[in-house]
């Protein structure tokens, strides 16, 4: 510690440059923070999907639909625990911008291949006797502040009613929370009965099911023997994963982590030259200060570990007030306005954050250290 | 030719060469060179540039190792010692004085009398009041918070002078003190450095190219081609 204010004053001998180094440091890991959020927010569902569960689809578009009667055929193959479906209903809340995934669901098989999904026996019970109930995630009713009893209409995009209409209109009876802090409580479930009665087409059809198997580790055998089960049928399936499956849904927008990964790869690297260009001066600016400070008694290694603590001061100044900037940006709210399942910063990507600093000061560091370590006191006294 | 006083010599400096190489070109900057300096002794190394006086002050300090022979200071070899050991060898024992004081800009007065001290287990409290010591004993204990841009020449070396006694040390050595000052504040380092000797009893070796300042000096040795000498180089 009594070294610390040496450390310091040595950044403060020339504070234009020390200070826009900080500067372009703290703008790199702000953006590794908004940016591991934006990345989180595109794998919260990898990130939870269960182990357990596979999906099973259409074989040849998640868009085309699977018979309802499938879920039976499903859940009598051997090594499947149990099977529930979900159907991707697309619908608008009062205007396109305001996104979420609405699903009719069966409620009871919901609760029991859920169980990150937290809800209240007394919702539970709401939801079973409301055929037009909906379970709202609590991050989806703080988006719209909605509270129960509210009634919710949904335009549809892609399921029109029997009786010509497009509306449907739903009672929020139910609230469900998170288990995990990355639980996706951005969704909005209702009844598939409900729904199966109302539509004016696809009956007796589902979107996708969810199964789970008893033994993870022959998650794949049990894929195989799914889909070998529907092979030349009308409906062939494709079982997968549930965290493959999530993650295909969202690499439909892109491959975010690469995306992601090659920007901040291309930050770090020139905020690299700038940080070390930044110590490179700063020692060389110092040689006849080093030298004194051998000359006094320092040793080469702890002038060594001087400029390498110098260089963690620059970019523990610049990397924790960047990280604490992100992390404000981020509590304050996603920028889709509530699009994203989650947003918030992981508390694993904060330790990134922080272990990115250190690396990022011994890289910058280590040249200009080991020439501050082999200085002949003699020869730079004469410089 | 050697130079010596054999009662309770401090400093033992024999058979001592240096050579520098500088690409294919070597050069002899110190052949064979002896010197005996008695503890509490004041002397003053003269000579034309070149001539090796920083060189052999080096030598003593520690700041450099001989070619060959032995630089003995205090009864021990610190020729033979590591990197480390010199450099703790340093910090308890040398005291040093720049040409051009040599302050650390960013730290105030009080900061860098401070410096040498933070290499020892000294509390906070006991560093800044053997700093406060220091700059008093060099009459600067008014200006311990101004910062070296804020002091004049003689002013920042009066400072050097409190970084190089906080310690205590054994020796005091100094590389043409007053030859970046005016003669009014380099009477005044020299008044400084002749107190210290006279009083504390502080063996100070000086290198200097002014024989008004070696005058205060108690010896003055010359060296000339890497030979030292008692009388001055024609």
């Amino acid at each position: 510690m009594k070294y610390l204010y040496l450390l310091f004053s040595g950044l403060k001998r020339k504070k234009l440059r020390t200070g826009l180094t900080i500067l372009s440091i703290m703008v790199a890991f702000l953006l590794f923070g908004y940016l591991s959020a934006i990345r989180q927010a595109f794998d919260a569902g990898v990130d939870v999907a269960g182990a357990d569960r596979l999906i099973v689809r259409h074989k040849v578009s998640l868009i085309q639909l699977l018979p309802q009667s499938y879920e039976a055929r499903i859940e009598r193959i051997e090594g499947v625990d149990n099977a529930t479906h979900s159907t991707w209903f697309g619908g608008i809340y009062q205007e396109p911008r305001n996104f979420f995934a609405q699903m009719p669901i069966v409620p009871e098989e919901l609760f029991d291949m859920y169980p990150e999904f937290v809800i209240s026996d007394e919702h539970k019970a709401a939801w079973l006797e409301t055929r037009s109930g909906a379970l709202v995630g609590r991050g989806l009713v703080d988006r719209f502040g909605w509270k129960l009893g509210d009634r919710i209409p949904i335009n549809a995009t892609i399921w029109g009613k029997k009786d010509g209409g497009r509306t449907w209109e739903f009672d929020l009876v139910a609230i469900y929370d998170g288990a995990e802090k990355g639980t996706d409580t951005s969704q909005f479930f209702f009844r598939y009965d409900f729904f199966d009665e109302t539509r004016a087409g696809g009956t007796g059809q589902v979107g996708w099911y969810t199964v789970r198997v008893s033994d993870p580790d022959k998650a794949a055998e049990v894929a195989a023997a799914i889909d070998a089960e529907f092979a030349n049928s009308a409906f062939e399936t494709k079982a997968e994963p549930e965290g493959a499956f999530i993650q295909g849904f969202a690499n439909q927008i892109g491959n975010i982590g690469f995306i992601i990964m090659t920007i901040m790869s291309a930050v770090f690297f020139t905020i690299l030259l700038v940080a070390g260009n930044t110590m490179a001066y700063t020692v060389r600016e110092r040689t006849n200060e080093l030298a004194v400070l051998k000359a006094i008694g320092f040793t080469d290694s702890g002038v060594l570990g001087l400029v390498l603590g110098e260089s963690l001061a620059l970019t523990f100044v610049g990397g924790a007030s960047g990280l604490g900037l992100a992390w404000l940006l981020v509590s304050m709210g996603d920028p889709t306005n509530g699009s994203f399942p989650v947003f918030y910063l992981p508390t694993a990507n904060i330790l990134i954050g922080f272990v990115l600093i250190v690396v990022m000061a011994f890289i910058v560091g280590i040249i200009p250290a080991v020439q501050a370590q082999k200085l002949q006191i003699a020869d730079a006294l004469r410089r | 030719m050697t130079a010596n006083n054999t009662h309770g010599n401090l400093v033992k400096v024999h058979g001592v060469d240096k050579v520098f190489k500088r690409g294919s070109e070597v050069i002899h900057v110190l052949g064979g060179l002896n010197l005996d300096i008695p503890g509490g002794e004041f002397l003053a190394l003269m000579g034309p540039s070149g001539s090796g006086k920083s060189t052999l002050l080096n030598l003593i300090g520690g700041l450099d190792r001989p070619s060959e022979g032995t630089v003995e200071v205090g009864g021990e070899r610190i020729d033979k010692l590591s990197d480390r050991k010199l450099a703790g060898w340093r910090a308890r024992h040398v005291g040093l004085v720049f040409q051009f004081y040599n302050l650390m800009p960013v730290l105030s007065a009080q900061k860098n009398v401070e410096l040498p001290l933070l290499l020892t287990k000294l509390s906070k409290a006991e560093r800044k009041k053997r700093a406060a010591i220091a700059l008093d004993i060099v009459g600067l204990s008014h200006r311990s918070g101004h910062y070296p841009r804020q002091l004049s020449g003689g002013e920042q070396q009066r400072t050097g002078i409190a970084r190089a006694i906080v310690t205590d040390p054994t020796l005091l050595l100094c590389d043409e003190p007053t030859g970046d000052l005016d003669r009014k504040a380099g009477d005044e380092i020299l008044d400084l450095l002749q107190a210290l000797n006279r009083e504390q009893g502080k063996t100070i070796i000086m290198v200097t190219h002014d024989i008004h300042a070696a005058a205060r000096a108690t010896r003055t040795l010359y060296l000339n081609k890497g030979q030292l000498s008692i009388d001055p180089v024609e």
